[in-house]
């Protein structure tokens, strides 16, 4: 089952396309007595970059997580090609979280030790280190501690760790929203070609511009409900929604 | 890297394996061990005579030194082969209740009463011990006492019987209770200038005296007799009867007893032989 | 006053002319306490990384259990090992009263609470930050035990001293169950408490500033150790 074009060394069983489609069904979350996601239906069924939109506080990266299976929703359920997450499916997504998140250890070791968390063995992961930092352009800072790494190395690291493994889908948090517009450049050409590589990005972004320079659908997110959801182009310029209108003329969404 | 990492782990897995085998596993069973009294450890007598039975037979001999009170309990429990103790009526109970063989005299010395030169309650030259007590409870003149149910406390105990006080009632005031060995309590008694009751052994070999004299002896109710006695191995089967049988057969003996008659300090003798022959 | 001065000059006279005595009591001690802290150390990583990272009924109560028994007196833990190794004891058969092993296994109860309690905190502050990341790349609960421990390493360090400290400081646990036999079992706390109770409390000094000497040096090379094996790891 592995794709031959995947410029990446396969981890496991790549499958040559992602489970699509995603299917949320009447998703509930709940917490401290407030309802945060409220009763999300939705269907993504694009290939390629999906981008989660929405003011503060609507609900954005609660649904990465209950989508990647960090948290579980009180009711309702998420489908994976028609299949419920299970341990396999997990192994086959990876997130990049909004703050870097990277261990006291040396930058090459990040990668590898993620590797070995998915059980790949000593010799194939040195070559997947190679790569990724590669990819990355960290392979110079190998042997650096990874958290002394400017912040935009650190968020680029976390994108190259996440890629090393070689997911089908790939969850973004905010990546960019506290870095430098080169490094934000950096982290969406890594983006575009993992995309280009076949793997699903589903993508939580603030940034208007970054949205509509990168996806190809946007979910709009409003107190914990999809406003709307539809091909960026028509999304950007012709949105149906009066939240999203406010949103995106940078007015207050009430 | 993974070199360097192998070599610490290993460096660190080699060192705790020697320690272990080097500490806990020596295989070495030729000691006795014998639950003693703190007075015996301090005044050094067994640091002079042990070496003298070790190199005439090749066993060791182990001393726990705690007071009387525990010794006996430890040797109840199995913890020792012999017990060498000061109080009589306490031993032969430990006889007669079957946790110990025979009980044989080994030696005396004499407790005394030891306090500062300034001597508060002007007890100095009392021939009577008791008296002297009575003396420092009336003038609520600060005693300090092991109250650790050792051969000493037990003698304490007998002499404020018998002057009719019971010093529990200053108890905390000026009767002082330390709970604690002989020397830690002369410690104690120096450093609140209170008088307290020492046998004579740990006396003349403790170095921390400052200006504290012995201010009452030679009241034959002073008197202070050490006992020998070997654990059951009726009760206790991993008792060394044999090795533990020969330590008390050696005290005892004429080579043991001219051992305890030699140890002095300052040329002064502190214990005083007086086993029985044949017994 | 004079009793400073002595125990200055008597301890660099112990330590100039290496006194076999006192090497002897000295080496035995280290040796002691490092074997006690070596195996609670591996216990306490143990105990603390899964304290912080698995949920089971009852997990809050050990963990208040455990940081609680940190002050447990040391007479407490050799009276509960002496109950034990005791003739008439459970373990009795063992044979193992009066011996190093003894002191050993008083102290390892001693220090075990004292690492685990402080491994448990350490890998627990950083689970905070890393358990969504590590849930994410899959790991299962014994994987991130293992890499919090690794990477909360220079905290463990310091529990690791802490409970060194502890272990070749304290007299109460090696005193019942080693029973200070000289050449046996005789460490430098209780040849301190030996040698104040004979009212030599000069000697007793001069062996306390040797006792910390060796434990400031002790302290010293597990931090090199440290850093050296830091300076490796990224080299």
């Amino acid at each position: 089952m592995l794709d031959p074009t995947t410029p990446l060394q396969g981890v496991g069983d790549r499958l040559a396309s992602p489970p699509l489609p995603v299917e949320i069904k009447g998703l509930v979350y709940e917490t401290g007595g407030k309802r945060v996601i409220d009763e999300i239906n939705a269907t993504i069924e694009s290939r390629r970059i999906t981008a989660i939109m929405g003011p503060n506080g609507a609900g954005k990266s609660i649904l990465l997580r209950l989508m990647h299976g960090l948290i579980a929703p009180t009711k309702g359920e998420i489908l994976w090609a028609g299949r419920h997450a299970d341990r396999p499916m997990a192994y086959r997504q990876a997130m990049v979280f909004h703050r870097p998140v990277l261990l006291r250890r040396s930058v090459a070791a990040n990668v590898s030790h993620a590797l070995g968390l998915r059980g790949i063995g000593r010799d194939k992961r040195a070559i997947c280190v190679d790569d990724a930092l590669r990819l990355a352009g960290l392979e110079r800072q190998a042997s650096m501690p990874a958290r002394v790494l400017s912040g935009g190395e650190q968020q680029r690291l976390c994108l190259a760790r996440a890629l090393s493994l070689d997911p089908d889908v790939l969850f973004l948090d905010e990546p960019t929203s506290s870095l430098d517009p080169a490094s934000t450049l950096a982290i969406e050409r890594l983006l575009l070609d993992a995309q280009r590589r076949g793997i699903k990005v589903i993508l939580v972004t603030h940034d208007v511009g970054q949205a509509r320079r990168l996806a190809h659908d946007v979910m709009f997110l409003h107190h914990g409900r999809v406003i709307e959801h539809q091909d960026s182009q028509d999304f950007f310029d012709n949105p149906r929604s009066e939240g999203a209108r406010a949103f995106l003329s940078g007015g207050l969404v009430l | 890297m993974k070199f360097h990492r192998r070599v610490l782990f290993g460096l660190g897995a080699a060192f705790l394996l020697a320690s272990l085998a080097s500490t806990g596993f020596a295989a070495e069973d030729d000691f006795i061990i014998v639950q003693s009294t703190t007075s015996t450890q301090n005044s050094g007598l067994f640091d002079y005579i042990l070496p003298k039975f070790t190199e005439k037979t090749g066993i060791d001999v182990r001393v726990v030194a705690v007071g009387t009170g525990q010794a006996l309990k430890n040797g109840r429990n199995g913890d020792g082969d012999v017990v060498l103790v000061h109080s009589k009526p306490d031993e032969e109970k430990f006889v007669a209740e079957g946790w110990g063989v025979k009980r044989h005299d080994v030696m005396y010395n004499d407790f005394v009463i030891v306090g500062p030169a300034s001597d508060p309650a002007g007890i100095a030259g009392l021939k009577d011990a008791d008296r002297a007590l009575a003396k420092i409870a009336e003038a609520e003149a600060p005693f300090a006492s092991r109250g650790d149910d050792s051969g000493t406390h037990k003698a304490e105990r007998d002499l404020w019987g018998q002057a009719g006080v019971d010093p529990t009632k200053g108890s905390g005031d000026w009767y002082l209770e330390t709970g604690s060995g002989m020397g830690a309590t002369l410690n104690t008694a120096v450093g609140k200038h209170a008088y307290t009751l020492a046998d004579r052994g740990t006396w003349l070999s403790f170095a921390n005296k400052d200006d504290f004299e012995v201010l009452v002896e030679g009241d034959p109710k002073l008197f202070n007799q050490y006992g020998v006695i070997l654990v059951n191995p009726e009760k206790h089967p991993r008792v060394k009867a044999e090795k533990g049988q020969a330590f008390v057969g050696w005290l005892t003996s004429g080579e043991g007893q001219k051992a305890i008659a030699s140890y002095k300090i300052d040329g002064q003798q502190l214990f005083f032989p007086n086993a029985r022959p044949g017994t | 006053m004079t009793d400073f001065i002595d125990a200055f000059r008597t301890a660099l006279g112990l330590i100039v002319t290496l006194d076999p005595d006192l090497v002897e009591i000295l080496v035995l001690s280290i040796k002691v306490s490092l074997s006690a802290v070596v195996i609670a150390s591996l216990l306490g990583f143990a105990i603390g990384g899964a304290l912080a990272v698995y949920r089971f009924p009852g997990r809050g109560a050990v963990s208040a259990v455990l940081s609680a028994l940190m002050g447990l007196p040391p007479v407490v833990a050799g009276l509960v090992v002496y109950l034990l190794l005791s003739n008439v004891g459970p373990l009795g058969v063992l044979q193992l009263l009066y011996t190093p092993t003894a002191m050993i296994i008083a102290q390892v109860v001693l220090v075990t609470p004292i690492i685990g309690a402080l491994t448990r905190q350490a890998c627990q502050d950083l689970l905070e930050e890393y358990d969504e990341q590590l849930r994410s790349l899959g790991a299962s609960s014994s994987a991130i035990v293992a890499t919090l421990l690794w990477d909360g390493r220079y905290r463990l360090i310091t529990a690791v001293l802490a409970g060194f400290g502890r272990a070749i400081a304290e007299v109460g646990a090696v005193m019942i169950v080693g029973g200070n036999i000289d050449h046996v079992t005789r460490t430098m706390t209780t040849a301190i408490a030996l040698e104040t109770s004979k009212g030599n409390i000069a000697l007793a000094l001069a062996l306390g500033i040797v006792l910390l000497t060796i434990a400031l040096a002790v302290n010293a090379s597990l931090i090199w150790v440290q850093r050296l094996a830091n300076r490796l790891a990224y080299a």
